[in-house]
């Protein structure tokens, strides 16, 4: 699939130009640097704060981590769980859903009241965003399994157990990658969320001073850092989904001859 | 000679929700199958026979009648049977020779003794090649003698195929049949086998049972007399085709008459 090297291309060009024009738009206009700086201004900025975004980052990885992590897990468990008994599904799965439309603005300031200013309430803030789609992924993974397959594993005599950890659980690995990649990407954002209203540390933190100083050039520099951080925890779960999932899209290349 | 499996006056009606849509699917079915013996069932597509299949498995109940193996009940009750389906049906996360070991373990094997088997057969039907590839390399023949050897080594007496050929082209299905006879003439396992093709279940089988259309019963049993072994070359043999025109005139729609 010569698709893969080609497809970074195109976006890389259309960034470029996008650059390309906001820095001749700035020196056009001539605009203040507070409301919109030039990219190689940002690009300077970042380099001499290189050492304050190394440090807010490091804290912003660590949370997003964790948080991840944990979500991730509690969502395998949840889906795992709601497949294998039924009641349980029919009974949790709306209140799942219902959970989801529980507004974060509203949640993070109620966390820390109750839990206080450490990380705890991060933790927890970033667990409640990341579990859902991985639930949901790997739940339809889990009941989405082949016809064919299950009823030749029930012919053969296969236990209830068998079924599940021996055709539904890998059957579902490509559904469950699928939700750690958006995962991904919401426990960054949730992250730097939870930084913003409770945190000492991360670049939620560092956006959120650097907005009151109006340093604008500053907030963009995070900003990039964050999406950096996002694309590279999103390179490293399709590493491993490339490396885990037989018969993903990447391992496909050699297809079908018959 | 014991009969392995026992089926007597087996019958299956599919009710639906509303109760108002019967669906007779089997009709007073009996027939068995000896140790050692090949049998084919052959009908008219739609006619139960995948459905008789999930009965002997175990995946259904029947309305009436009763299935036994080895003169024990097994209606209901799943393990069995060894079983080969229309699709391949490998798991394509596991390699050839998992996907052998999955079905043996499932069947009671243990893990070491599973694998040794595999490898053992893999090399001696000559797919040792492809014991580490996973399935979707395969061609659709490949992977049927995959899952006929799979079915094969597994312990149960009574192997089920299920019109495992019908999905391939006609020249790897002769091949498959050339090879399928030569693979069981060595080994005699109890086979109950399914199938569309008259010249295929002349040239595999001890015993020829014919079916109607839905719902299904036995219209007639034909003894087919070839000596074994057997090799394509029958295809040509008048007797053969005597028993295929016999076969075909049967199974014509009451309606071409
Ligand atoms: N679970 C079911 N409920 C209702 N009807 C069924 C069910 N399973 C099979 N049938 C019906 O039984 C008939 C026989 O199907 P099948 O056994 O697959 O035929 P064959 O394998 O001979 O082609 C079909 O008409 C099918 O619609
Ligand atoms: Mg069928």
């Amino acid at each position: 699939m010569g698709s893969k090297r080609t497809g970074l291309l195109p976006p890389v060009i259309v960034l470029a130009a996008v650059l390309l024009l906001w820095q001749a738009a700035v020196w056009l206009l001539n605009t203040d640097a507070y409301i919109l700086p030039s990219p190689t201004a940002i690009a300077k900025q970042a380099y001499d704060s290189a050492p304050q975004l190394a440090h807010h980052m490091r804290s912003t990885l660590v949370m997003t981590l964790i948080g991840f992590v944990v979500g991730a897990s509690l969502g395998f468990l949840i889906a795992a769980l709601l497949h294998v008994i039924p009641w349980v599904k029919s009974g949790f799965y709306p209140l799942l859903v219902l959970s989801q439309n529980v507004p974060i603005m509203a949640l993070g300031p109620l966390l820390v009241l109750w839990f206080g200013f450490g990380m705890l309430p991060r933790v927890i803030l970033i667990t409640l965003v990341t579990f859902f789609p991985v639930a949901v992924a790997m739940m339809t993974g889990l009941s989405k399994s082949d016809g064919g397959l299950y009823n030749y594993m029930r012919m053969i005599g296969a236990t209830q157990s068998q079924l599940f950890w021996r055709m539904e659980l890998p059957g579902s690995m490509p559904h469950l990658f699928s939700g750690l990649k958006i995962a991904a990407s919401y426990s960054v954002i949730s992250a730097i969320y939870a930084e913003s209203i409770g945190s000492d540390s991360g670049l939620g933190y560092f956006i959120l001073l650097a907005q009151h100083g109006f340093e604008t050039a500053k907030v963009f520099a995070a900003i990039a850092v964050i999406v950096l951080l996002s694309l590279a925890l999103f390179g490293v779960i399709a590493l491993a989904e490339r490396m885990f999932v037989r018969g993903s899209a990447s391992s496909r290349r050699e297809g079908k001859q018959s | 000679m014991s009969a392995v499996l026992e089926v007597s006056h087996l019958t299956k009606i599919f009710k639906n929700d509303r109760k108002t849509h019967e669906k007779s699917v089997l009709d007073d079915i009996s027939f068995h199958v000896d140790e050692g013996e090949f049998v084919t069932l052959i009908g008219p597509s739609g006619s139960g026979k995948t459905t008789l299949f999930h009965l002997i498995g175990g995946l259904e109940l029947p309305t009436s009648g009763d299935i036994s193996i080895h003169g024990v009940s097994t209606v209901g009750s799943r393990g069995h049977i060894a079983y080969m389906p229309q699709q391949a049906s490998l798991m394509p996360w596991l390699t050839i020779e998992a996907n052998i070991v999955l079905s043996l373990t499932i069947a009671g094997i243990g893990q070491r003794e599973a694998r040794e088997l595999a490898r053992e057969w893999l090399g001696r039907v000559g797919l040792e090649g492809v014991a580490d590839s996973y399935p979707d390399v395969l061609s659709g023949g490949m992977q049927q003698r995959v899952s006929f050897l799979r079915a094969l080594l597994s312990p149960q007496k009574l192997m089920c195929l299920d019109e495992p050929f019908s999905a391939l082209d006609a020249l790897t299905r002769q091949h498959m049949q050339a090879w399928l006879l030569s693979l069981w003439e060595s080994n005699r396992r109890s086979v109950l086998f399914v199938t569309h093709s008259i010249e295929e279940a002349l040239l595999l089988s001890d015993r020829i049972l014919v079916l109607s259309a839905a719902p299904a019963a036995i219209v007639r049993e034909v003894r087919v007399p070839f000596a074994r072994p057997r090799s394509e070359t029958l295809w040509g043999d008048p007797a053969f085709i005597g028993l295929k025109q016999e076969l075909y005139e049967m199974l014509r729609p009451a309606s071409a008459l």
